[in-house]
């Protein structure tokens, strides 16, 4: 019991750290959201950013790092299974029959959101 | 009658019964806010026009660090408990409750400003989706506060009757709550800055 | 502990043990945490369901065989908003499909099957004294209830019930009435079924008996695994998109509306978000709904059969006093197929103009799922060779299942392929097709499992005679019904006409089976009758039996009949595999799992 708590102790520590990390990640995110980039790179960017705080706290505050396999074996078939749902706006898109919709934005139209249909 | 492995572990997989439990109500949590992501990308990528900066990203990286805070307070309160130090664990149990109180007023105040300037989610997809998400998440929010403020007040007594099931039901409830947290990490990026 | 369960101790012994855990009616039969209980609340609601959604198509069948003219007996009941004179109205003849196809996936064969076979037999069977979060259970059940609740109520509000398929795709289903009831009633039933999904796979895992290794678990056992990993993972996504379209109906958003709908000249737009004045800003994806839909709903089809294949492979072993063929071959390909059934969902969708690429592969991925389907249904079929077979009432809808699952089956080979299937997609070969697979498939080993467990639900056994009627005629009846839907499908007619395709008159060689399919149907329904009498006589004057009326292997038949409270007398320990019949040099032919070994 005496060594759990000396884990628990060193572990405590390790929160922290994790707690300012992510808060500093988050400065990090929105103040390059400030120098607007090119759309690709922001996304490319904000989406590694988001998912490296995703990590730290699945892997730590969650205790992914040391689970057992059972929970290991869920999560693997979920992750495969959420891989294909991600992949369904590539069906949506990818290859259709007939030709695209061009529809040319009305020039000082700002109506936001008003999307084609999609292919 | 006793239901086996609801506090210690089974031998052979490692883990009570409510361990697993939790894990496999996230996996249907990461599904479900898969197929919003996954609509979202779909209804984005099929719209001519999308609209970027319309949030107020200084409310939303307040929101991130309140969250984030919460994650941190959560996890010491079930530290706390493994210490044996009760009074640290209700402290950060409360700050948590309270935190996640925070967040919830902040997303009124987003809320009713939206309302205000006559968005409605059906003025855009953006919108739409924004309140969708956000609503969703914040209904997770709310779940999570009622399950703290029964760890806080009634259910506190089983720290008396049966501590190691209190533990882990502490865990339990951060498990979720960092999934919470989570799912905002990827939301903020998506809805606030992007 | 090191006992071992042992048969024949009398039930009410162990009701005596049991006497201080006494609780008051409330308690022990309305809110009742035993899984034995819920499992039976689960089965007799969903068997009203069952009874009423059959209902609803008997109705249905009457209209497609004689169109136009006054509904005998129930006509006047209808409503004149519904069936003016008795003549049933267009969208009345809507709601009835949209509602027969709801009520019988979602709350009847479902809840059934999982709900209802899964919690009463599968702890049993594992050796659990209950499910690992009872709470929980009662929970899911009383979700699940509620939910049929709103479903049935739905067909009070005006506007009626909804009235866009079982599938609700937009744009039809956001701008009609009745859908905003159904998609409230759907989150109810998918949030039921996700925390029985949760509860069913911990159980599985974690309270398995000494000794019950996972490939000793019975069939039955591992086809409720899997299907409670697909409702897991495959539910959320429905719900996400039944909250979007909720979204849509109520708040006006435009998540599956696209721009430039036209309607009856109108441009469409949701009906709640007409008389708020929000008319949705448009730009949405009706086919998104499409993709998030059969994402469940392909696996949904996948929770209605593997069930039903672990019923019968528990009673085809138990009849054929004969081991499965090929267990581990039937494990590994349930998996397999619940894996599959993730990635073949577009096959439902070929006709929304798909190109070749994308359909390319969901052909090929749904080819390789009709493998272990096939392997599943050979090693079943091969069991019975050189067997000698008891012909009781459950092996009858045992044995009746192989084939009438083989025809489903096969005849969704060429839905697979899109060749063939933009051809069949709308007519009655789908409906045809897919009845075959759920209706005589899976519904009658649902009626094999209600025979074959009966008497461990309630320590009686349920009348032969009966059962036999009920069998024979059924299974005459059912054919009679699906195999004309198959050949009207192929000769082009469309499955969506209330008229009963009224257009094809001159072909009235097709239009003449809307008749005969009625009279099977109606029939069909009489043929019941014999299980509803069997059923409710035999719980109070059937057979009295001992634990073990069938001589079987698996655990459940260790148990008192009925179990009591906790369900086993003393710990059960595992010492063989499930399925030991006839083992060579035995006593007797049957050697159950709990049976220890003899020096």
């Amino acid at each position: 019991m005496h060594s759990e708590a000396d884990d628990i102790k060193k572990h405590v520590r390790t929160y922290w750290m994790i707690g300012g990390a992510l808060y500093v990640f988050t400065v990090i995110t929105v103040a390059v959201n400030q120098i607007h980039l090119a759309l690709p790179f922001a996304v490319t960017l904000a989406l590694i950013v988001a998912s490296m705080k995703g990590y730290m706290v699945a892997s730590v505050f969650m205790h992914l790092n040391h689970e057992k396999k059972w929970i290991y074996g869920s999560l693997l078939l979920t992750v495969a299974f959420f891989i294909v749902l991600m992949s369904i706006p590539l069906f949506t898109v990818m290859d259709s029959i007939g030709t695209d919709i061009v529809q040319e934005v009305p020039a000082g139209s700002a109506h936001p959101g008003a999307g084609a249909p999609a292919h | 009658m006793n239901i086996p492995y609801t506090v210690e572990v089974r031998p052979d997989t490692g883990l009570a019964n409510g361990k697993l439990g939790i894990w496999l109500f996230l996996a249907s949590e990461v599904m479900l806010f898969g197929a919003l992501f996954s609509s979202y990308i779909i209804l984005r990528t099929g719209s001519i026009h999308w609209p970027q900066g319309e949030l107020n990203v200084w409310l939303g990286m307040v929101n991130t660090f309140i969250l984030i805070g919460s994650s941190v307070t959560m996890v010491m309160a079930w530290a706390s408990l493994k210490l044996n130090d009760w009074g640290k664990h209700r402290l950060y149990l409360i700050l948590t409750f309270a935190l996640a109180g925070i967040f919830l007023v902040n997303k009124y105040i987003e809320y009713a400003d939206h309302i205000t300037r006559g968005e409605y989610p059906s003025h855009s997809t953006f919108v739409a989706m924004y309140f969708t998400l956000t609503g969703l998440h914040g209904l997770h929010i709310l779940g999570g506060m009622v399950v703290m403020a029964y760890f806080i007040g009634p259910g506190k007594k089983m720290y008396q009757t049966n501590r190691e099931q209190f533990v882990n039901r502490i865990e339990y409830t951060g498990l979720y709550w960092h999934f919470v947290d989570l799912v905002w990490i990827f939301l903020f990026p998506v809805l606030y800055l992007l | 502990m090191d006992n071992v369960a042992t048969l024949g101790t009398a039930a009410h012994e162990h009701a005596h043990d049991h006497a201080h855990e006494e609780l008051g009616f409330w308690r022990k039969y309305v809110f009742s945490q035993d899984h034995k209980v819920i499992g039976i609340q689960y089965a007799f609601t969903s068997l009203l369901f069952l009874l009423f959604g059959f209902g609803l198509m008997m109705v249905m069948r009457y209209q497609l065989a004689y169109p136009g003219s006054p509904i005998p007996l129930i006509g006047n009941w209808l409503g004149s908003a519904n069936a003016p004179g008795g003549i049933m109205l267009p969208e009345f003849y809507n709601q009835l499909g949209a509602m027969h196809g709801t009520i019988m996936v979602f709350l009847g064969v479902v809840p059934l099957a999982v709900g209802g076979f899964g919690n009463f037999v599968m702890p049993l069977q594992i050796g659990a004294p209950d499910m690992a979060f009872p709470k929980l259970n009662m929970m899911s059940y009383w979700v699940y209830f509620v939910g049929g609740v709103v479903m049935l109520v739905s067909f009070f509000m005006t506007g009626g019930a909804a009235q866009s398929g079982w599938t609700s795709y937009p744009p039809l289903a956001v701008i009609s009435p009745g859908q905003t009831m159904w998609l409230i009633g759907m989150i109810f039933l998918i949030t039921s079924s996700l925390l029985g999904s949760v509860n069913f796979i911990v159980t599985i895992v974690q309270l398995r008996a000494r000794g019950l290794t996972w490939m000793r678990l019975p069939f039955f056992v591992w086809a409720q695994f899997v299907t409670s990993f697909l409702l897991l993972l495959a539910f959320p996504p429905l719900e996400a998109a039944g909250v979007m379209q909720l979204m849509d109906r109520v708040a006006g958003t435009s998540f599956f509306m696209p721009s430039g709908l036209v309607v009856s000249n109108q441009v469409a737009t949701s009906l709640t978000g007409v008389a708020t004045g929000a008319v949705g800003s448009g730009g949405g994806n009706p086919l998104l709904w499409q993709h998030l839909f059969w994402f469940l709903a392909h696996p949904e089809v996948y929770v209605l059969i593997l069930p039903a294949m672990g019923i019968v492979s528990e009673v085809i072993a138990n009849n054929t006093r004969k081991p499965l063929w090929g267990y581990r071959a039937l494990v590994y390909s349930v998996g397999f197929l619940g894996f599959m059934s993730f990635i073949v969902w577009a096959h439902h969708m070929f006709m929304t103009g798909m190109g070749t690429t994308m359909s390319a592969f969901f052909q090929t991925t749904t080819m390789i799922i009709s493998i272990p389907s096939v392997v599943i249904l050979t090693a079943l079929l091969l069991s019975l060779w050189g067997a000698s077979i008891r012909f009781t009432t459950p092996m009858l809808f045992a044995l009746a299942f192989l084939p009438m699952f083989g025809i489903g089956g096969l005849t969704g080979l060429p839905l697979g392929l899109a060749p063939s299937d933009i051809h069949l997609h709308d007519t009655y070969y789908v409906i045809g097709h897919f009845h075959y697979v759920v209706a005589p498939g899976t519904i009658f080993a649902l009626f094999a499992g209600i025979y074959y467990w009966f008497p461990k639900a309630t320590g009686r056994q349920m009348n032969e005679l009966l059962g036999r009627i009920h069998f024979w005629g059924s299974f005459v009846c059912i054919n009679l019904v699906f195999a004309p839907m198959l050949i009207q499908g192929l000769g082009g007619m469309n499955r969506r006409l209330y008229d009963g395709g009224m257009q094809y008159a001159l072909n009235a060689d097709l239009l003449k089976w809307n008749v005969v399919i009625g009279m099977a149907a109606w029939t069909l329904g009489l043929f019941q009758l014999p299980f509803i009498i069997n059923f409710i006589m035999s719980i109070k004057w059937g057979k009295p039996v001992d634990n073990n009326p069938w001589e079987a292997t698996t655990l459940e038949w260790s148990a008192p009949s009925p179990p009591g409270h906790g369900n086993f007398l003393t710990e059960p320990v595992v010492y063989r595999g499930p399925y030991e019949y006839s083992v060579p040099g035995a006593a007797q032919d049957f050697t159950p799992q709990f049976e220890p070994e003899r020096a």
